[in-house]
């Protein structure tokens, strides 16, 4: 942790209190790791070991034969060729879509607490309350629609659908961060001359990195994870890393290699995972800097 | 000039409104209308009135899914604020380690939960999880088999939905905390309050914004649940961890039901938006006049 | 500055106006669920003898809910214009499609010119054919009425292979007493109506038919049914205590180890014994449910053809390579099931898959074929769970056998 964001919050206490705090803490620790124990320990253990024993204990026989397996030889459909190409097809959807989800987001924000108008509360409330909508309700007319577009089975048409699912979060994230801002320099920049444009990228912009930190890791792992809009709108060529995965470990009549299906859980979960350590940081910083301000 | 620069923010606007428009409002009317239709295995157009909401509230799992929504959510959000604000506030006391603690609360967000419920589903069962490994070690009398008993399965579902999003309220937390102005703190503590008395009469009530929207953050995954219950209960036994996203998914595309799946999810939408548009509109309204 | 962002949106709406490329004529897009493992293998040979005859094969696969999801993304794709060149899909789904789209490619072509209506047995026809044409080619039949028994728990329990009810409870019961879990089962709704189909069709096959097939009310809540049900709670007393939610291959995974006597379950099942080095005979054993010897309930994976004005040549193509006994046996061996042409010769297939063969012709000579009501062959989705719901609130003891038989014949009712 930065020292910038550290502040001194804490209240003074015995030596006690802090081996509570830190034994408390702890023991949180091995609550969260315990899953990923589980499945960090038997993604190294033989088959044969894990259909007899203990799910809980170390592999006695150590292989990565499974990690290889579910990275480059897995059967997934006809093909044996593991996860690997799944995870282009993935990066090709998700990172347009996050970066259109995060553009738009933040001119939202802007246009919803700096250049406010006649009903835009009305706007904001109903971008707001799309969050909370189950996708499974909008398969059916999301395929008619992008099928009239003739985007249905296109990396086009999987980046639409999830921007659509994903600008309201993002309109949500900026609009709160923006608000806290002073409007003041804004009105000053107009007066000036600068326009619409100009003052987002001269003065909003600059110090809009935490904000942007926070949206993009929300909107990484929402959209990395989705199965639903990647099962149903991708195409030959197109089909998403969580969708390869699932049917790797889903197949209902085949035999299931449990060390593989784990192995492919952690290898397809590395590209959140690796943002969430090297961005966490920024991420608690980004949400202390106006996220969580109403 | 002026005149573009008049129409310019709504033209910007524009874009992200008009595909919420299509893509949600325009769509939840679409699924309101099939709602009266006798739409079976396809979308089809025959009117029918009101008989697949009767149909729906004949149905004895669509109450199971509903009470079971209330109990999974109000637990959910209630256990994932009290244990975010509470690990927030103990990892705040300037914790050495903080760097290596921090993304251990927060990485279960990261994972998809496609294999994850299979980890914590064999971690729950009774023959070969956690009441297994503890009766290895000796201690036999140790009872958990809740994923095994239809009265309690789905409190095992809060237990793993709460693994994986309540680092992700810390976080939160532990972001409005450090945005406290430690000056207020500091007079306090000079007219002696205690700490705990500082917490609960200060900083908390501050943490409102913070509050609403890890509302904001959970309600919206409590709703969504499907991935996890369909991972680890598959909605059993029987069907006691039904809730309504599985209902709304399996009568729409498993059962060929489709009218049926519809009303099932106008109902919920109905519920859904009735408690949340009253607390965004006191809550943002509230903000406005700060 | 200006220009950059109304350029960014303006490529956004080139992206979202642009149109799709559209598979070429010689291709196929296959949807189907057999995702990993050696059933994805074995599909592979379809995939190369195609490539043979230059038919491309773009694959689709979409695994989950024994083939639900994949039918979700059927949903979708065909809603949006999409269809793939050939789905797989199962029993009344096909039925369904059928009767609901009208755009399935008609396959009448190359099942005159190979004769499939001599070599499909009559139940699988039924299927296979919409208004008398053939919209899909079968791949496989699975029976389901199988029981898998670990040889060395039966030889402790008497040796001796039931043959009736009384003779299954009475090893159940000598499992039981030499302190194993008798029957290993896992608690999913699909899994427990896999043991109801058998359980029906052994205490009487007129019940089986009317009941599941015709959905006639007074088979539905009649005395036999109520009978059925007490069979069912009888099996339930030899289930252990974590049965509920287990994934089918865990509770084979206890036949295999010993730690469980015997499991019910379709011929799937057999690869999870393969798979650990077991011998059909010398580790276990696999015999027809109790009661339902010489009949088989079968459910059957067929690829459909979606029209593309009128069944392409690759589709004609690859029908008739599914149909070729080639591709029959090899893909069965490997998955379990038995052909479903019945002129393919037996000699690839191990000792179980032998018996199979041998059951299905038998029955099928004998009118002993029935679709299975679990895997949706006996009647559309929306019966088939809601019988689902019944069979497994019973197992789980929400209601006694009586209260279930009632509550059938009401859930059937609301449900067609």
């Amino acid at each position: 942790m930065t020292r910038s964001i550290s502040q001194d919050n804490a209240v003074s206490s015995s030596r006690m209190t802090r081996a509570l705090i830190y034994a408390v803490l702890l023991v949180f620790v091995f609550y969260y790791l315990l899953p990923l124990y589980v499945m960090v320990a038997n993604s190294f253990k033989p088959l044969d070991e894990i259909r007899g024993g203990d799910l809980m204990a170390l592999p006695k026989v150590w292989t990565l034969a499974p990690w290889a397996s579910a990275w480059s030889s897995a059967q997934i459909g006809v093909e044996p060729t593991g996860l690997k190409p799944y995870f282009i097809n993935s990066i090709l959807i998700v990172v347009p879509a996050v970066f259109l989800s995060t553009v738009f987001g933040a001119l939202n924000g802007y246009v919803l607490t700096k250049w406010r108008f006649k009903g835009d509360g009305i706007v904001f409330g109903m971008m707001l309350l799309s969050c909370f909508i189950p996708f499974q309700i909008v398969l059916i007319p999301a395929a008619k629609v992008l099928g009239f577009l003739g985007l249905a089975g296109t990396l086009k048409g999987l980046i639409l659908i999830h921007f659509s699912a994903g600008i309201g979060f993002s309109t949500l994230f900026f609009r709160n961060y923006y608000a806290a801002f002073p409007t003041e320099l804004i009105k000053a920049a107009q007066i000036d001359g600068a326009s619409f444009f100009q003052i987002f990228r001269r003065i909003l912009l600059p110090s809009s990195a935490p904000i942007i930190v926070v949206t993009v890791i929300w909107q990484f792992t929402n959209q990395w994870n989705d199965f639903l809009f990647g099962a149903s709108f991708s195409g030959f060529g197109t089909t998403p890393m969580t969708v390869a995965l699932n049917n790797l470990v889903n197949s209902s009549t085949g035999v299931k290699e449990y060390n593989v299906h784990f192995a492919g859980a952690i290898l397809a979960a590395l590209p959140t995972l690796l943002v969430y350590i090297v961005a966490g940081k920024y991420f608690v910083r980004g949400l202390m800097a106006g996220a969580v301000k109403g | 000039m002026n005149r573009l620069q008049q129409w310019l923010p709504r033209l910007v606007l524009a874009p992200s409104f008009f595909v919420i428009l299509v893509f949600v409002y325009a769509f939840i009317l679409y699924t309101g209308y099939l709602s009266f239709t006798d739409s079976r295995m396809l979308p089809s157009y025959g009117w029918v009135g009101f008989e697949n909401y009767t149909k729906l509230f004949a149905l004895r799992h669509w109450n199971t899914a509903l009470v079971n929504l209330a109990i999974f959510g109000v637990l959910y959000i209630g256990i994932c604020s009290v244990l975010g604000l509470f690990l927030a506030i103990l990892l705040d006391q300037k914790i050495r380690g903080e760097g290596f603690i921090r993304p251990i609360y927060l990485y279960p967000m990261a994972l998809s939960f496609i294999v994850t419920g299979t980890a914590w589903k064999w971690f729950l069962d009774p023959g070969i999880g956690i009441e297994n490994t503890f009766h290895n070690l000796g201690w036999t009398s140790f009872h958990f088999d809740w994923i095994k008993d239809r009265n309690y399965a789905i409190y095992t579902v809060v237990i793993a939905a709460v693994w994986q999003s309540s680092g992700f309220v810390m976080a939160m937390f532990l972001a409005g905390l450090r945005g406290v102005d430690n000056e207020i703190i500091k007079a306090a503590q000079i007219d002696g309050a205690s700490p705990a008395r500082i917490y609960r009469k200060i900083i908390i009530p501050m943490m409102r914004p913070v509050f609403l929207s890890a509302f904001v953050v959970l309600a919206h995954l409590a709703i969504k649940a499907y991935d996890l219950v369909i991972a680890l209960t598959g909605g059993g036994p029987g069907r006691a961890t039904e809730v309504p996203a599985t209902f709304m998914y399996s009568y729409t595309f498993t059962r060929n039901q489709m009218g049926v799946g519809a009303s099932s999810a106008i109902i919920m939408m109905i519920m859904v938006f009735s408690i949340i548009i009253p607390y965004l509109y006191s809550e943002l309204k509230s903000g406005d006049n700060r | 500055m200006k220009m950059r962002n109304f350029a960014l949106s303006a490529s956004v709406a080139a992206m979202i106006a642009s149109s799709v490329t559209i598979a070429s004529a010689d291709d196929v897009e296959v949807l189907h669920w057999w995702t990993a493992g050696g059933e994805a293998a074995a599909l592979n040979v379809l995939k190369e003898d195609l490539a043979g005859q230059g038919v491309g094969w773009k694959d689709m696969p979409i695994a989950g809910g024994g083939g639900t999801d994949a039918m979700t993304v059927l949903r979708a794709r065909v809603t949006g214009g999409n269809a793939p060149t050939a789905a797989q899909m199962l029993g009344f789904d096909i039925k369904d499609w059928a009767g609901s789209t009208g755009k399935l490619g008609n396959l009448d072509s190359v099942a005159e010119k190979e004769g499939w209506n001599d070599v499909v047995p009559a139940a699988l026809q039924d299927f296979s054919k919409h208004d008398g044409h053939w919209i899909a080619a079968p791949v496989n039949v699975h029976s389901t009425n199988w029981v898998w028994i670990n040889k060395e728990a039966l030889d402790a329990a008497g040796g001796k292979q039931p043959e009736t009810w009384e003779e299954l409870i009475a090893v159940l019961d000598a499992m039981k007493a030499n302190g194993i879990t008798p029957l290993a089962h896992g608690g999913q709704a699909w899994q427990d109506a896999t043991i109801f189909d058998a359980v029906v069709l052994g205490v009487s096959p007129e019940l089986y038919k009317a009941a599941f097939i015709d959905l006639d009310e007074a088979a539905l809540g009649g005395e036999q049914m109520v009978e059925a049900f007490d069979r069912m709670a009888k099996l339930r007393t030899y289930v252990d205590d974590n049965f509920s939610g287990r994934d089918w291959n865990l509770a084979s995974a206890m036949v295999i180890e010993g730690k469980a006597g015997m499991q019910m379950m379709g011929d799937w099942a057999k690869g999870e014994f393969l798979k650990a080095d077991q011998v059909p005979g010398k580790d276990f054993v696999c015999i027809r449910f109790p009661g339902t010897q010489g009949k088989v309930t079968f459910n059957s994976d067929q690829f459909v053809m979606f029209d593309q004005g009128g069944a392409s040549e690759a589709q004609l193509a690859m029908a008739s390579s599914v149909m070729s006994p080639t591709f029959q046996s090899a893909f069965n061996v490997v998955k379990g099931s038995v052909p479903a042409r019945t002129d393919v010769p037996n000699t690839d297939f191990d000792d179980c898959g032998k018996k199979g063969m041998a059951d299905f012709a038998e029955a099928n000579a004998a009118g002993g074929l029935y679709g299975s009501m679990a895997h949706g062959h006996a009647n559309p989705a929306s019966v088939k769970n809601a019988i689902y719901d019944v069979v497994t609130a019973h197992f789980n003891g929400e209601y006694d056998s009586a209260a279930a038989a009632e509550e059938l014949v009401s859930a059937v009712e609301a449900a067609k």
